[in-house]
């Protein structure tokens, strides 16, 4: 391997790491303000890339269909607890949330197929499409057990993984998709080639990161979000909600995989089931990151994309076995420096 | 029900079971030899995520290593498949110890989440794999044989899967009815109390793990030899869903399950395999994982305890085995009346700035019942961490029995002598009250898990249970000796609690608030039990709340404010000392 071969494995490496961060991120986010390892995370993003190509050949996204089918179950789930509780009066306001308001770009993509749109047009519609699925999901599957274990939330988000997987594949089709595209530019820096498509990717993945920031810091909406996440019963007693604040959660989080579904979907051919190796590789990055820490989780994300860059270099062949392997060594050092709090486990 | 009536039910079920091929079609027999492999896989599971608490999504990785391994060796190398089954059976039990060394530290979701991790691991390995044919896996591979008759038929093998599996539930019935099984059962409740209890958590978690593994190592040789074919798909990480799924409807907490949720899910599979492409032509496939992904979720929202438990709430109960009870364990020898036998000194502790501790020195005289009191917040429990090694020292020094235990592990402690209860009761709340007790004879027995397994560790166990039902006796609870601990009122599960520390027989008893939530009578009931120990000569100290309950029983008390010692001396003295009034009522007027 000479320089120019390690440059551009690098270049290539940290793309890749870039997208896993957005989704690493989004992981690290939710777990924090709901406790949910949201394993379905990276189907988010690959959901995204499939609606994405899909209108760009001017048909109709399998995703309108997918938050057709997951807004009646969540309004039906809805309208039976406040039948239950007997807060009827709720029931207008629960339809606005859980049965218009996500199909309002669901049927803004519907009646639109067909036409031409332009490309930021495209992008916002997919990301539209994309958000209201893990909201929703999380009100069907998640919120009866909200105070359930870790490891039981975590063995639900696996099994939703599956019926996801299985959903895509009815809504998307087997077909592999890839978009065209955001920018056909080229740089030369210093005689080496750099894609306007890489650095797009490096743009968008710090400017993100920076909102994200800003958003916690500066906002009152954000800093809810961290206190729920410090301790959901003192956050209560100051009235925030955790309902609500799993929500912004979610929110928030499908924006950063819906965007890193768009910067991924001209770069890698993406089936209904990519998700699930997406998803789990910027995980590799959250557990650097011990599931708590951003920064260490980007930085974790990064190390990912080197690593996958690197070895599909040498030992293609073996890429995703070294970076699930390469776990087992962070776990390792993440064991050696585990500090032993005590997690008491609830019998069930 | 006896035990007869319940061994006569088993052999009727085994008689059954024998009978199988002769009765039913070709067809369900290979269905029942499905559910026999998928059952022994999931019989590993039940063990190690539904009764040690380690919840682990890659045991079909395990199945695959032992399958593939077997499949190579015959195929490519030409051994027998009895070669294959031990090479199988090791390589995966190698592996196992290596991912749990690595792994099981961690708390429990990263546990998990690393299984997921190795679980897709070793699937793109298999996939990956020349010599393993890569996704194509390797075919022809031949049946087992027994003394020249080839099991090459699904009715002959049936056999041999299914007294695999038969054995394996007895050994393993056996294993939980262990010391070290009991160890198993108490993980889950916290590795603070399995340590008190001189139980080495991780060494038994490593042991379970392995086990698991080794039974799913069972599974994967029998269905190479079964199926004659082995490729990736089997083994990923969904199939190790479908493990879960099993061992979740059938009871994750009891053995039986691991069967019932097999035999369930696989016929569930089944029957779906039948109806779906009638509802949905051409979208069956997708549709079934779809359909058990949606079960799975149902039941772990709304049923989590599974299919066994609810039967049993209709089925006869088992009359329980009586007790062993013969002979009995060695009891120490206490030391001499008047000896110091814990010494503190300048013991320390710091959270960040806060001084919980701070230079606190005292002594315990052999046979007295010292007290700890102090008010809120005045560093007591850190204390009593401190001494029972639940936290590390940040200066000074303690000794116990004239051996420095300042470094020592909690479990080292505990073994030295020093047997403690919980200001919240810690307690597996479904063990019985003879379990839980037995639990506190770990220390004092030797039997391993393979004495456990082979039974060979009756003579022990017969002087232990004799040693657990003196204990219960001496605290009263002998005659509710086969009730679950759970079931208990909160008094007498403190009394449990302190019945467990004795059948540890230590020297010194450590009791963390025993009076709290007492009524007054229970109160004077605990009384009582601690004087009589007293008298028996074991040396006893106690932090406690309640003024009253302190004052009328100890010999002398440490009081303890804002992390130092205030002052010690016999409760006369104490209730003299103006400082003492002041911390607790705020000044004299």
């Amino acid at each position: 391997m000479n320089g120019e071969i390690a440059a551009i494995l690098a270049m290539d490496g940290i793309a890749s790491g870039a997208i896993y961060v957005l989704i690493g991120l989004g992981l690290v986010l939710i777990f924090a303000v709901t406790r949910v390892i949201f394993v379905p995370f990276g189907d988010i993003a690959a959901f995204t890339a499939l609606s994405l190509a899909s209108l760009e050949t001017g048909g109709r996204p399998g995703t309108v269909g997918l938050v057709a089918v997951l807004a009646i179950l969540a309004t039906a789930v809805e309208a039976t607890a406040l039948v239950r509780n007997r807060a009827l009066h709720r029931l207008p306001r629960a339809l606005l949330f859980y049965l218009v308001l996500p199909l309002v770009p669901a049927a803004a993509v519907w009646f639109a197929a067909g036409t031409t749109l332009s490309m930021p047009l495209r992008i916002v519609l997919s990301l539209a499409l994309v958000l209201p699925i893990a909201p929703l999901l999380d009100r069907i599957v998640f919120r009866p057990i909200a105070d359930a274990s870790v490891l039981l939330l975590l063995t639900v988000a696996v099994a939703l993984h599956f019926a996801l997987s299985g959903l895509g594949l009815m809504f998307f089709g087997p077909e592999g998709v890839r978009t065209k595209p955001l920018t056909d530019t080229v740089f030369d820096v210093a005689g080496l080639i750099v894609n306007g498509q890489t650095l797009l990717i490096l743009a968008a993945s710090i400017a993100f990161c920076g909102l994200l920031f800003l958003y916690f810091e500066f906002t009152i909406q954000g800093k809810a979000l961290r206190a729920t996440a410090v301790n959901r019963i003192g956050a209560r007693l100051v009235g925030i909600r955790p309902t609500s604040t799993g929500t912004i959660a979610y929110l928030l989080a499908s924006l950063l995989a819906g965007i890193s579904g768009v910067l991924i979907a001209p770069v890698t051919t993406i089936f209904y089931d990519s998700g699930f190796l997406l998803g789990l590789k910027a995980f590799v990055g959250a557990i650097i990151g011990a599931m708590v820490s951003y920064p260490v989780t980007a930085l974790g994300a990064v190390m990912v994309g080197l690593l996958e860059s690197y070895t599909s270099f040498w030992l293609s062949a073996y890429k995703e076995v070294l970076v699930f392997g390469l776990l087992i060594p962070v776990l390792l050092w993440r064991s050696l420096s585990f500090s032993g709090t005590e997690e008491e486990e609830a019998e069930e | 029900m006896t035990r007869l009536q319940f061994r006569l039910v088993s052999a009727g079920a085994l008689l059954l079971l024998a009978l199988a091929p002769a009765l039913l079609s070709p067809f369900s027999i290979t269905l029942l030899n499905f559910i026999g492999i998928y059952a022994l896989a999931v019989l590993g599971l039940v063990l190690l995520s539904g009764i040690g608490g380690m919840l682990s999504f890659g045991q079909a990785a395990f199945v695959g290593i032992a399958a593939y391994a077997t499949a190579w060796l015959t195929v490519k190398a030409g051994y027998s498949p009895w070669i294959g089954l031990v090479v199988g059976v090791v390589l995966t039990g190698l592996v196992a110890a290596i991912l749990g060394a690595v792994t099981l530290r961690l708390g429990g979701h990263f546990l998990s989440l690393s299984t997921i991790a190795w679980g897709l691991a070793t699937y793109f390995l298999f996939g990956n794999l020349p010599m393993l044919g890569q996704y194509n896996g390797i075919s022809e591979i031949p049946p087992i044989s027994i003394g020249g008759y080839a099991l090459s038929s699904s009715n002959s093998i049936y056999y041999l899967i299914w007294a695999f599996l038969i054995v394996s539930l007895v050994l393993a019935a056996n294993l939980l009815d262990s010391r070290e099984g009991r160890a198993v059962r108490a993980l889950r409740g916290g590795q603070v109390m399995t340590e008190s209890l001189g139980i080495n958590p991780f060494r038994v978690k490593l042991i379970t793990f392995v086990i698991a593994a080794l039974l799913s190592a069972l599974s994967g040789w029998l269905y190479a030899h079964m199926s004659r074919f082995v490729s990736p798909a089997p083994f990923d990480v969904t199939v190790g869903i479908l493990y879960l799924l099993m061992a979740m409807v059938g009871g994750m907490a009891y053995l039986s399950g691991a069967i019932v949720g097999a035999a369930i899910v696989t016929l569930l599979k089944n029957s779906i395999q039948d109806w779906l492409p009638v509802i949905a032509p051409g979208a069956s496939g997708q549709l079934e994982i779809i359909v058990f992904s949606v079960l799975f979720i149902l039941l772990l929202q709304r049923a989590r305890s599974g299919v066994v438990p609810f039967a049993l709430r209709w089925l006869p109960r088992v009359q329980p085995t009586p007790p062993l009870a013969a002979g009995s364990l060695e009891h120490r020898q206490q030391p001499e009346r008047g000896q110091p036998i814990l010494t503190v000194a300048g013991a320390t502790r710091r959270f960040g700035g806060l001084v919980a501790v701070d230079n606190v020195s005292f002594e315990l005289i052999a046979g007295e019942i010292l007290g700890l009191i102090g008010p809120n917040g005045a560093g007591k429990t850190t204390m009593f961490n401190l001494i029972t090694g639940a936290l590390p020292l940040h200066d000074g020094k303690i000794s116990f029995l004239g051996r420095d235990i300042s470094r020592r592990a909690q479990r080292q402690i505990a073994r030295a002598g020093i047997a403690r209860t919980f200001q919240h009761v810690k307690l597996r709340k479904t063990m019985t009250l003879l379990d839980t007790v037995l639990l506190g004879t770990y220390g004092r027995t030797r039997s391993g898990f393979f004495a456990g397994v082979l039974r060979l560790d009756r003579a022990e166990e017969a002087r232990a249970q004799a040693e657990a039902m003196r204990q219960l006796q001496r605290v009263g609870l002998a005659d509710r000796a086969f009730e679950l601990a759970g079931n208990l009122p909160l008094g007498n599960q403190r009394l449990l609690e302190i019945a467990r520390a004795l059948a540890a027989d230590p020297a010194l008893l450590m009791l963390d608030e025993p009076a709290a939530g007492l009524r007054a009578a229970e109160k004077a009931e605990l009384a009582r039990l601690l004087e009589a120990l007293r008298a028996e000569g074991l040396s006893i100290l106690l932090v406690e709340h309640d003024m009253d309950f302190v004052m009328g029983l100890v010999d002398r008390t440490v009081v303890m404010d804002f992390g130092a010692k205030l002052c010690e001396g016999t409760p006369a003295i104490v209730r003299r000392d103006p400082r003492v009034q002041e911390a607790y009522l705020g000044g004299v007027a």
